[in-house]
């Protein structure tokens, strides 16, 4: 046995040394990010400071153990003692524990009361989870100021999901619209859900919170270095859960205020090509982009549909029906389905682009051109 | 009841109805065993196509919709399927014969809690054929999620929850009488084994918080077809209402799949060490008061839902003051093996391996409890990494220990322990290569319950699944060697066992249909 347990032992070392020369690629992390925020610093020390208590009494407790298993064995002649129930060795074997509990619980404590005080925040950003995407909205001090509201889609693209094309470095944690902080500034972040329960959580800044549906939850962050951050939403919320990811750009004030500015001129714009007319080659390339981005993991490509939650788009009786009603049926949804309402997630010129797509394709035929103003006419009519 | 009305009277009856109308609690002790056994493999051949279609980055095998169906079923099979029915078959097999009783002191009810499993689980299963799907949402199946946006299935798997509690409570009664009213002359409740002080405490927990559970489920119920609005914001109502009902239930119900389990290893380390266990009345005290703390702690699965400071605090000292019954029993069960005379037969290997992973699993509980660490932890995979070792070579192990460990009693038979111990060793591999890369992919930052993952978490998965797969294959050795030493082989005497204690060893093995229809010899009755 002896020979056999030191072959294991040899190869256990070498499995270890292995992984810990290889620990700094990235595929082989082994540990929790130390992160960019003052938080995220407390945060790791914490973890490290209750990760060796537990390695220290591992090695304890262990240690008597293994020098049992190897000396007080029978092949080895080993006679059982007779000694029993020590009221002296079970007091010790319980204050120990506690005073260390007691020396965690402190810092811990500390940590959490700093990380639940929200107070005194130089920006305010809401957050709102849907099935599958987040919406960031800058709250405004003046509410005649433009407002800064958009919704952050995964870009990773199904081709590379389902193996058709390479993966890219950053497959499933890339969105289309990041959200963007200043750094060394106080950010609050008010988050609720608009369906199911979500998470938000970015490792980097140690914050992680439900986003519950009907209730308002905060949280803070204040990001030290400039850079972009990766996260994902954390809490199973239906098919897509898997493909939420949340990327955050931290940038320095200027640029930030640069960002900031360009947003409102581009919620200006977009407001007044409500207006506009759009072409039908226009509508039918922006609709397939839109479809691909938002629809497809429930209608999938093809407008095939996931029998009997999602139904099929090719030939269905609404999109190859009544143009108005196939209209309203993606502006407000269908309430107790998986069907959202797309009224806000999408601006009116999508909106038009995305319906003109579908009655135009697989193999729907109604030749169909909707404008952004008869998807403005429902949407003020619903007002 | 004289004693001349004796055993040769009252064989078993013959064929399927047996089985059907049995009241014998070995009958319903095996009838539960094999039935856990199966859902262990139903759930755990769900659990190989989780790791199968995590084995690469990419959707490879199933769309996610199922693979959300999977890690729903594989986690309630498991919980309600696999681990629970076969502590209740070991405490039918073995509680009467530790306290010296005739059989379970509700026989009838014994039949009717064990037979209404089957059709709970057929009806559970029977979702996967269902044009909407099974159940998607989880096994803590959280609202509004298992409400509103549920496929229409869920009332199957309403039934079939409320049916299984029916069947726990039932059993877990039927304890509580059988150990209360039952026990031989001269066994006081602190010279009972603590198997048998493990599964009292146990029903109780059962008889407490098994109600709740169905209560949440009936609320959901009603929510879902006759509009009320429990855990809907919209109609006034909270779905974290939901949540607290649910680890109300739900941390009282881990208890209840690892507290028979200590009562197992307590009593195999003494056998295999032959020394008495060193501290008998401070493991009783231990359980009973883990069993305590265990229903004020249930908030701290919820550290992130945005309680305030006040309850996060308070929960997190709750959970952090667990570690301390906890250690007392490992502590225990090292100072029973230090200085004693050890051997290594299967079940001490599978004792010996739960004591070391279940204490790892202990660690990450530890580390888990300091709320701003959660934050971290929270809903990544080093919670499954956490859950899954004190389940798999927690749980799991000591069921697996408890088998080896009676089996000459229950067949006659030893099993063959080359077999056994090759069992042992591929498991206890398996699993922590299975288990131990998921600690590090949780702390990288993936999270739980997805489908397909980002670049940097594929090394570990692979390795994860190639444990899984090594540890699921591993299974079919114990079905093997069960089958093989029912069949027959070397001869078990009467004590089996060199160090082994207790009643059960003193009738002849296997044993006999009816034992005890007289009270054994009250000198047969050791201190603890």
């Amino acid at each position: 046995m002896l020979p056999k347990a030191k072959l294991w032992l040899a190869l256990t070392i070498a499995a270890l040394t292995t992984m810990l020369s290889t620990s700094l690629q990235a595929a082989w992390d082994l540990n929790m990010p130390q992160g960019v925020t003052q938080i995220s610093r407390e945060t790791y020390d914490l973890h490290m400071q209750i990760l060796w208590w537990c390695v220290a009494i591992g090695v304890v407790v262990f240690g008597v153990m293994l020098w049992s298993i190897i000396n007080h064995r029978k092949s080895k002649g080993a006679v059982p003692a007779t000694f029993h129930e020590s009221t002296k060795v079970e007091i010790v074997w319980t204050v120990i524990p506690f005073v260390i509990l007691i020396l965690m619980a402190i810092p811990a404590t500390r940590v959490l009361t700093e990380a639940y005080d929200a107070s005194e925040s130089e920006l305010d950003i809401q957050i709102t989870g849907y099935q599958w995407r987040w919406e960031y909205r800058y709250l405004r001090d003046d509410m005649n100021e433009e407002e800064v509201s958009f919704f952050s889609n995964m870009s990773t693209s199904r081709e590379e999901i389902n193996n058709q094309l390479p993966k890219q470095e950053t497959y499933l944690l890339d969105v289309d619209n990041p959200l963007v902080i200043p750094i060394n500034k106080k950010v609050r972040f008010l988050l609720t859900s608009n369906d199911v329960i979500h998470a938000w959580w970015v490792p980097d800044f140690a914050v992680k919170k439900d986003a519950i549906p009907g209730f308002i939850n905060e949280m803070w962050t204040i990001v030290e270095e400039p850079g972009v951050y990766r996260g994902q939403c954390a809490e199973l919320c239906g098919i897509d859960h898997g493909f939420m990811p949340i990327v955050v750009h931290a940038l320095p004030q200027d640029e930030y205020d640069a960002w900031y500015a360009g947003q409102q001129e581009q919620a200006a714009a977009t407001r007044a090509a409500a207006n506009n007319t759009i072409t039908m080659d226009a509508a039918l390339a922006q609709g397939e982009e839109i479809y691909n981005r938002t629809c497809v993991a429930c209608h999938q490509a093809g407008g095939t549909g996931l029998a009997p939650a999602f139904p099929a788009l090719a030939g269905s009786s609404v999109v190859t029906g009544d143009l108005t009603e196939n209209l309203q049926l993606v502006l407000n949804g269908v309430p107790g389905t998986a069907m959202a309402a797309y009224n806000r997630m999408l601006n009116p010129v999508e909106l038009a682009s995305v319906v003109t797509y579908i009655r135009n394709s697989f193999g729907n035929s109604t030749g169909d051109l909707v404008q952004p103003a008869d998807v403005n006419a429902l949407l003020q009519e619903a007002q | 009841m004289s004693a001349a009305h004796d055993d040769h009277h009252h064989g078993p009856a013959k064929g399927i109805s047996r089985w059907l109308f049995t009241t014998n609690h070995k009958d319903i002790g095996s009838l539960y065993l094999w039935f856990s056994f199966a859902m262990f493999l139903l759930g755990g051949t769900f659990a190989m196509v989780i790791r199968a279609e995590l084995f690469q980055p990419g959707l490879q095998l199933v769309d996610p919709n199922f693979f959300n169906q999977m890690t729903t079923m594989h986690g309630l099979i498991m919980v309600f399927g696999a681990v629970m029915p076969a502590f209740v078959g070991l405490a039918n097999w073995m509680i009467p014969m530790m306290i010296g009783a005739p059989d379970m002191a509700l026989p009838r009810m014994n039949n009717w809690s064990f037979w209404i499993l089957p059709f709970a689980f057929a009806m559970l299963s029977s979702t996967l054929l269902m044009e909407s799907g099974a159940p998607n949402f989880g096994w803590t199946f959280y609202a509004p999620l298992s409400t509103t946006y549920a496929p229409s299935s869920v009332t199957f798997f309403i039934f079939a929850v409320h049916i299984m509690g029916a069947s726990s409570i039932m059993g877990a009664i039927n304890i509580i009488a059988t150990v209360l009213n039952m026990r031989a002359p001269g066994m006081t409740l602190m010279k009972m084994p603590l198997f048998v002080w493990t599964w009292l405490i146990t029903a109780y927990l059962l008889i407490a918080v098994m109600p709740v559970l169905a209560g949440a489920v009936t609320m959901m119920l009603f929510d879902i077809h006759f509009g009320t609005s429990f855990f809907n914001a919209a109609g006034g109502g909270d779905p974290v209402l939901f949540q607290h009902v649910f680890w109300f239930f739900g941390h009282p119900e881990v208890y209840i799949m690892i507290l028979p389990a200590f009562g197992v290893v307590s009593a195999i380390i003494p056998t295999f060490a032959r020394k008495r266990l060193f501290g008998y009345d401070s493991m009783v005290y231990a359980t009973a008061s883990i069993a305590f703390l265990s229903f004020i702690v249930w908030a701290h699965h919820m550290f992130t839902v945005g309680m305030p400071i006040a309850g996060e605090l308070f929960f997190m000292y709750a959970t952090m003051l667990i570690a301390v019954p906890t250690g007392v029993k490992v502590f225990n069960w090292v100072a029973t093996m230090f200085r004693g005379s050890m051997t290594f037969e299967t079940p001490m290997l599978f004792a010996i391996a739960f004591v070391v992973l279940f204490t790892m699993g202990g660690f990450t509980g530890l580390m888990l409890a300091i709320t701003p660490a959660d934050f971290q932890y929270h809903d990544t995979y080093f919670v499954v990494a956490h859950f899954h070792y004190v389940l798999v070579p927690g749980a799991v192990f000591s069921i697996m220990a408890a088998a080896y460990y009676w089996l000459p009693k229950w067949t006659g038979y030893m099993y063959d322990e080359r077999l056994g111990k090759l069992h042992f060793w591929l498991s206890f591999i398996g699993v922590n290569v299975l288990f131990f890369p998921q600690h590090f992919l949780g702390l990288a930052g993936m999270p739980r319950r997805i489908p397909d993952y980002a670049l940097q978490f594929a090394d570990f998965n692979w390795i994860s699944s190639i444990g899984g797969f090594l540890f699921g294959a591993s299974q079919l050795i114990l079905l093997f060697v069960v089958i093989k030493c029912i069949k027959g082989g070397k001869k078990a005497t009467a004590q089996v066992w060199e160090g082994a204690q207790g009643l059960e060893w003193t009738v002849a093995s296997p044993a006999p249909y009816h034992t005890f229809a007289t009270p054994p010899d009250p000198k047969l009755i050791h201190d603890q």
